[in-house]
């Protein structure tokens, strides 16, 4: 049981800390913007391929920087040429477009890849297992995955709280034109969030390559958990993201290890359901089984209970 | 210093200015009067780009209309937006740091001659912005936009719901502005202190010049006064 817990809790932290690292580029462009970025895990999704396929050239470690930058100038290159116009035309339009890029990159990479998964293995340097407690041992990349997702928290709240540049940031989320009549590029700090946005999840991509399978579903199968997280964290808020995808993370580790069913909860409480009853077949669902429920339960309570989210400021 | 000809502007399909000309020339303070409504703010806004005007705005010998926000900024024009902007959630000194437009900036103002002028932007240099009074948010938006070193800075409304004892601080505060050689245009509904600090003024009317003299003139012009000003 101990050893259940303990591993469960790691796994959490690391699978939290990956959508904190989707998150938090995912706020911080909404925040600016105003528009929530549906293409946002397409990008998690290239920094996965991008890292394979770098990685075959030059090795792992490189590609480890290189496939977040590549993807960070795509980024660049979608806010400046893309999201910049469409922006003039209101917020629907806006989200329709980054709607079309996630399928668009979802179809790109099934052309360039195929739909079969890829062979993005862990790195030989951080295949072995760190430590082992008890019967289970802790493989060394999951510690790499939450120092780099670590390391990455404090080089952004740095960078926010503690240089100028962090500084026009906090201060153009919520006064962008007053900002602008300072003296200051506006248009261009949001680029460059857009693209540290994108590069951020692009890392967490090359990162959650080793942890998840690299197709070209990945995208769709994330995304909607990032968005839950945002959510519930509130919107616009990076230390609501951060306790959300933890919170979510930790939850949904442990409702995949618990293979108990209401029906056994019952039991162990005295009241037995028996076959014939209606609601035998309700009771009998695992947690486990249901556990990919529980962000979306969150989502939909959060949303009646607290529109604006744990942290967040803003009332939509 | 700042030429203003024909300057039109729209908020969706209303013409709000309809063709506005007026000159500061370097060191004066010009204020522009008129009641709410008449678009005092918008003709400002206009200028730094916030609102897309139409006509010719020329700033020391170039033409700024087209200019980004930004571009207009770094050309030495400094605005201090009516509703004390400030950031709240950033504090004092990190706001005026805001205001410079880069690091290495030397300009005429330090952050020691904002605290001499302001002793309580000192006490509460690490305080956040959104606890100060009323007051004393509205000179830091002034110190602000000061520390971007601008050679024309135009104010929106600086002593809106202010008590009389920081009317005069404003006021005083202008003068020395001007005296180092920075223009002033003092945008105002009231004629509070621009009669007592003004060199010129114009007065608003639906979207126009209506008037344009010394507060002498105006003060001895009860008709304008009536017509435009009193409410």
């Amino acid at each position: 049981m101990l050893e259940l817990v303990i591993f469960s809790t790691l796994n959490g932290v690391v699978y939290g800390l990956l959508l904190f690292m989707l998150s938090s580029g995912l706020t911080l462009i909404f925040s600016m913007m105003g528009v929530l970025n549906f293409a946002h895990a397409s990008m998690f999704m290239l920094g996965a391929y991008f890292s394979y396929q770098v990685g075959k050239l030059v090795g792992f470690w490189p590609a480890l920087v290189l496939a977040p930058l590549l993807v960070g100038l795509i980024g660049a290159g979608v806010e400046r040429y893309g999201l910049r116009h469409v922006h003039r035309h209101g917020h629907v339009p806006e989200l329709l477009f980054t709607f079309g890029l996630a399928y668009l990159i979802e179809e790109i990479v099934v052309m360039g890849w195929g739909r079969n998964p890829i062979e993005n293995r862990v790195p030989a340097t951080l295949d072995f297992p760190l430590f082992t407690l008890f019967t289970t041992s802790y493989p060394a990349y999951k510690a790499f995955m939450m120092a780099v997702s670590i390391g990455m928290f404090v080089a952004l709240y740095l960078v926010l709280k503690r240089t100028r540049i962090g500084l026009i940031i906090q201060a153009a989320l919520t006064h962008p034109s007053t900002v602008a009549m300072l003296g200051h590029n506006v248009p261009q700090v949001f680029m460059r969030v857009f693209a540290a946005g994108t590069a951020l999840a692009a890392l967490a991509g090359v990162i959650g390559g080793f942890a998840l399978l690299t197709t070209p579903n990945m995208a769709a199968a994330l995304g909607p958990i990032v968005f839950v997280v945002v959510v519930i964290g509130g919107l616009g808020s990076l230390g609501g993201a951060l306790i959300a995808s933890l919170a979510i993370g930790i939850m949904q580790t442990f409702a995949v290890a618990l293979d108990v069913s209401l029906l056994d909860l019952l039991r162990h409480a005295g009241v037995a359901i028996g076959r014939e009853s209606a609601l035998f077949e309700l009771a009998s669902i695992k947690i486990a089984q249901a556990a990919p429920m529980i962000p979306y339960v969150l989502l939909v309570l959060m949303l009646i209970v607290r529109p604006k989210g744990l942290l967040g400021t803003r009332e939509t | 210093m700042l030429r203003v000809r024909d300057l039109h502007a729209f908020y969706g399909k209303s013409h709000i200015l309809q063709g506005v000309s007026f000159d500061v020339r370097p060191g004066e303070i010009v204020s522009l009067l008129g009641r709410n409504g008449v678009g005092r703010s918008t003709t400002i806004k206009a200028i730094m780009g916030d609102v897309p005007p139409r006509g010719s705005i020329i700033f020391r010998s170039e033409e700024i209309v087209g200019l980004r926000p930004h571009e207009i900024a770094r050309r030495g024009l400094g605005y201090v937006p009516e509703n004390r902007d400030i950031f709240p959630g950033l504090t004092v000194r990190e706001n005026l740091i805001l205001g410079m437009k880069s690091t290495k900036q030397t300009g005429r103002w330090s952050f020691e001659d904002m605290f001499e002028m302001f002793p309580l932007l000192r006490e509460r240099a690490d305080t956040m912005g959104g606890v100060l009074s009323g007051g004393e948010q509205q000179m830091l938006t002034i110190c602000r936009t000061l520390m971007g070193d601008p050679d024309l800075i135009m104010i929106d409304e600086p002593t809106e719901g202010l008590a009389p004892k920081m009317v005069d601080l404003v006021a005083g505060l202008l003068e020395q502005i001007a005296r180092r050689g920075i223009s002033i245009l003092l945008v105002e509904q009231k004629l509070t202190i621009a009669l007592r600090i003004g060199t010129r003024l114009y007065v608003m009317g639906h979207g126009r010049i209506v008037f344009e003299g010394t507060p002498d003139d105006l003060k001895a012009n009860a008709a304008v006064r009536k017509e435009w000003l009193e409410v």
